[in-house]
């Protein structure tokens, strides 16, 4: 294979193990973190306000992690650095 | 594919290019600002407010309250700071929904400079309600093994801050993209619905914690520590 072959496969692998693993914790955190709230909520419905207002920022606090893994993902995908100066390096070697 | 509104050049201006995302924060700084000049033109006291003094007057008095629940003791610049912040990134969430218009939140180059305003204003803030010395000693707490840590956390809240808001507003408007490939005519139009859903929840977010680092960094969280 060659290197920008190599580069592609690399970076499309990387990219689905990056949002899959990224999706696995925060999911389980959030299911978590839904179920505490929802059970709480049932015992003091009169607090039902602050705590979904709670759960939503520690929802999205949560979910702040599995984003990050998603712009990886997202930069490996679209702005790879090292597929562009492999292309460059490329170009330069078939011209010169 | 696009994926910041960077790299979209609309016009330019005497050899200066102006991309998408100069536009629409000026677009929506012009909407801010020319709304909240014409409902309050007339603000005396004789005239009745009407509806859309109203409306303003209600939104303030939320973004109020929710500082008021935050912090200790209740700051009326930090109103003015979080309050400018909350409605600055709501609004260039929402018109999402308006077609050709690229919210400027889905730039890094914005949200690090939001992220930037928040990380000068903690000292800022912290410094007028405590003094230098009380300010600087705040990174000596609890002792000074922990200086090194405090200034890790005081970057990588900066970075996070950021990285969250465009990671959120730029997934959103990648999702679209792909589903507009796959299924043109239904998925786009939800994942903008759940778009519009996480860009007020972002912003409110990143209002809330903005206020946080501000007010654990001013005098209010140390009277509250020593009243409990």
């Amino acid at each position: 294979m060659t290197d920008l072959a190599f580069i592609a496969a690399i970076s499309i692998f990387t990219a689905g193990l990056t949002v899959s693993f990224g999706a696995l914790g925060p999911a389980l955190g959030e299911g978590r973190a839904a179920a505490t709230a929802l059970s709480a909520i049932a015992q003091q419905p009169d607090a039902a306000a602050v705590l979904s207002r709670t759960l939503f920022v520690s929802l999205a606090m949560i979910e702040s992690t599995a984003i990050y893994c998603f712009v990886v993902a997202m930069i490996l995908l679209f702005a790879n650095p090292f597929w562009n100066a492999a292309v460059a390096a490329a170009a330069q070697s078939a011209t010169g | 594919m696009n994926l910041t509104p960077d790299d979209i050049i609309v016009f330019s201006v005497g050899g200066v290019a102006l991309n998408a995302t100069i536009v629409s924060t000026w677009i929506v700084m012009a909407l801010l600002t020319g709304g909240s000049m014409l409902i309050t033109r007339n603000l005396r006291p004789e005239v009745p407010p009407d509806r859309w003094r109203t409306t303003l007057e209600t939104i303030v008095l939320t973004i109020q309250g929710q500082i008021d629940e935050i912090s200790a003791l209740p700051d009326r610049r930090l109103l003015y700071f979080v309050g400018t912040l909350f409605l600055f990134i709501v609004m260039s969430n929402a018109l999402m929904v308006v077609p050709g218009y690229r919210p400027p939140t889905a730039s890094l180059s914005t949200t690090v400079a939001l992220a930037l305003l928040v990380l000068l204003a903690v000292p800022i803030f912290g410094i007028g309600s405590r003094g230098v010395r009380g300010y600087l000693r705040s990174y000596l707490e609890p002792n000074i093994i922990m200086l090194p840590f405090n200034i890790i956390g005081e970057a990588s809240r900066g970075i996070s801050l950021a990285v969250r808001l465009y990671g959120n507003v730029m997934s959103g408007a990648v999702i679209a993209a792909i589903l507009l490939g796959i299924a043109p005519i239904f998925f786009p139009v939800v994942m903008d619905m759940l778009g519009l859903l996480t860009g007020v929840i972002q912003a409110y977010i990143f209002a809330i914690l903005a206020t946080v680092y501000i007010s654990s960094a001013t005098a209010a969280s140390q009277v509250a520590k020593e009243q409990s």
